[in-house]
């Protein structure tokens, strides 16, 4: 569905000189250099997937998605979606693919929702029927009924992203691209995106890359990501895949009812694995257990140990959220292992 | 087609929702008619004629000049640079369409609701402010209505070439409002081609620009024979043709360089 090879992309930036003479000099030789957006990525996207395309800011995540929709062209390498040439073949490529940039809005500003949605419709010649079927679930499922008639400049932003899914989706495309399309919303909005999309994914197998920085988009949505850094590929594969390479310990925190300390912590637990850092007070001690595939009961292990000497009033067991494993990698600037 | 169409539509329809804007318009253009009457009023003086021209001729020649220029004239120009410098252009691209096509759609859209709620109106105004002398032969009405849809398309074709060259130099402002200024006078629209030196005649009839104004406006003001009717007309075709060429060549060298700003 979306096979890229070898993609590379480079922005020629002019840098101004200083002062009135340097902007003279500029006149007549500008200085330039170039900059390396995206160095040399491939990946292949099958069918019915959702891929989270994810990296820090300036990564090269936008670059990608305007040479995969046809906007820019690559300075070398291929892409090949839905069979075609997004570059060359535009005018009949971008009519199988639906695009949200959440930065910037694709409808009209001055016209009703409605209006837009029927000019959309006669710019993508969809019929009637068509139309009308498909429109019922994307308008039901989005909740846009009532906004149908306001002018997209009345719109919250909130209002206006659902809008913006509704017009990419309603020629219904083979694979959508969503630059994004999360930003700036509150919670409840972002749940009811992230349900529809999964329903318009599971309804008409469409395939989705998008991107964000919200790592809960991605863990509700995609079961792969591809992790970008520098214009290059640092991880493609597995959500799970990645967790399982990084979460290598448990948390374990606890309250007691009395103060205690390291020492006496640390006797009690002696044949354990078990390594204590302080918490917030006397009260409060944190127990940090490697997770090995062989000793799998150690979480009870250590309660028993723990809860026979001491009173315990809160207790929690926490693993290494995605979010920080993420950051560990850019961090790092790379996946080992 | 239909999409262009539906474009047309489009584009007139927010027009109207804005008229108000363009009233105000009609009567800009009235008092700009009402300067160039007074200023021909002297310059002619006591003088019957100036170069063949009568002052009821000259006058007639102003009013159409700017009730034409109402139809045709838009600024896709600077539209086209906005969605270059915004990066709206990256929507636009990611649309089943042809920008430029698309764009010219909207102009024609723009300068159909010109024609009705700002030329016409403002038409009638200014005929009866100023002694303007309607020609009675339909033969020039019919062929004045040719030209002056071949202003919008040479006006719009220029307008498009300039646009465009805002992917290649990314601020090009100076460079739109130098063209507008230009073209108002080369286009005849301020001073009548036959006024000026006749090497700098000979020059213009290699350009596109008298096709403009001057060719609608002299052959309203009954100026042309009907053999120059007819010649001029045909050349407002061949211009609107060749410039077709340039615009081709900007585009396609535009798409494959094109920096979407923002992102
Ligand atoms: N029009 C441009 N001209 C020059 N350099 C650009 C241009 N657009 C992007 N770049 C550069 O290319 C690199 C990649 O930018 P890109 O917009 O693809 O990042 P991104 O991953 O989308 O980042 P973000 O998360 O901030 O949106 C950045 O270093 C950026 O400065
Ligand atoms: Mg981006």
């Amino acid at each position: 569905m979306i096979q890229v090879r070898n993609l590379h992309k480079s922005y020629r930036v002019h840098s101004a000189r200083k002062g009135v003479a340097g902007a003279f000099r500029d006149l007549f030789s500008r200085q330039s250099y170039e900059v390396n957006a995206v160095q040399d990525i491939s990946f292949h996207i099958p069918r019915g997937e959702i891929v989270g395309y994810i990296g820090e800011n300036g990564a090269g995540k936008s670059t990608t998605i305007k040479m995969l929709t046809g906007i820019l062209t690559p300075s070398c390498g291929e892409i090949i979606c839905n069979g075609m040439n997004p570059h060359m073949q535009r005018e009949a490529y971008v009519k199988t693919i639906g695009v949200v940039f959440g930065q910037r809005s694709q409808l009209w500003w001055d016209i009703a929702v409605q209006e837009s949605f029927r000019l959309l419709k006669k710019v993508y010649q969809v019929d009637d029927r068509t139309y009308q079927h498909h429109m019922d679930l994307i308008l039901s499922t989005l909740d846009l009924s009532e906004l149908l008639d306001k002018p997209v400049r009345k719109l919250s932003l909130g209002q206006r992203m659902r809008a913006e899914l509704a017009a990419a989706l309603l020629h219904n495309p083979a694979i959508l691209f969503l630059d994004e399309p999360t930003i700036g919303l509150d919670v409840l909005v972002k749940m009811k995106i992230r349900e529809f999309l999964k329903e318009i994914n599971q309804t008409y197998q469409t395939t989705i890359l998008l991107t964000t920085h919200d790592i809960s988009d991605i863990e509700a949505l995609c079961e792969r990501v591809i992790m970008l850094d520098g214009g290059n590929i640092i991880y493609d594969g597995n959500l799970s895949e990645l967790r399982r390479k990084y979460v290598t310990k448990k948390q374990i925190s606890f309250e007691f009812t009395k103060p205690t300390d390291i020492q006496t912590l640390s006797s009690q637990t002696e044949h354990l694995n078990l390594k204590w850092k302080a918490g917030e007070n006397m009260h409060q001690w944190i127990g940090i257990l490697p997770i090995s595939i062989r000793e799998k009961a150690s979480i009870s292990e250590v309660m028993t140990a723990v809860s026979k000497q001491n009173e315990i009033v809160d207790l929690q067991v926490r693993e290494l959220a995605l979010e920080e494993i993420i950051r560990k990698i850019y961090e790092k600037g790379a996946v080992h292992g | 087609m239909d999409k262009y169409f539906v474009m047309i539509r489009m584009r007139f329809l927010t027009m109207l929702a804005y008229r108000m804007e363009y009233y105000t318009g009609i009567i800009i253009y009235s008092i700009n008619i009402g300067a160039y009457y007074f200023l021909w009023k002297a310059i002619y003086g006591s003088q019957g004629e100036i170069g063949n021209v009568d002052f009821v001729q000259m006058t007639t020649y102003v009013a159409i000049g700017w009730m034409a220029r109402s139809f045709y004239y838009n600024n896709i120009d600077r539209e086209i640079a906005a969605d270059i410098q915004e990066g709206k252009v990256a929507i636009e691209l990611i649309r089943p369409y042809d920008y430029v096509l698309m764009k010219t759609a909207q102009a024609f859209g723009e300068g159909v609701f010109r024609f009705f709620c700002f030329a016409v109106p403002g038409f009638i105004i200014v005929s009866l402010l100023f002694p303007v002398h309607l020609p009675s032969d339909p033969f020039l009405w019919v062929s004045f209505f040719v030209s002056i849809f071949f202003s919008f398309l040479i006006f719009t074709q220029i307008n498009l070439a300039v646009g465009l060259t805002t992917f290649f130099f990314y601020n090009n402002r100076g460079f739109m409002r130098a063209k507008r200024i230009l073209l108002d006078l080369l286009s005849g629209l301020l001073i009548p081609i036959y006024l000026f030196p006749a090497w700098v005649q000979s020059i213009f009839t290699f350009l596109p620009f008298q096709s403009i104004s001057y060719v609608p406006s002299m052959i309203f003001s009954g100026g042309f024979t009907t053999e120059l009717v007819y010649l001029s007309i045909g050349k407002q075709l061949l211009w609107s043709v060749i410039l077709i060429v340039p615009i081709m060549l900007l585009w396609k060298t535009a798409k494959k360089i094109v920096v979407v700003q923002g992102g």
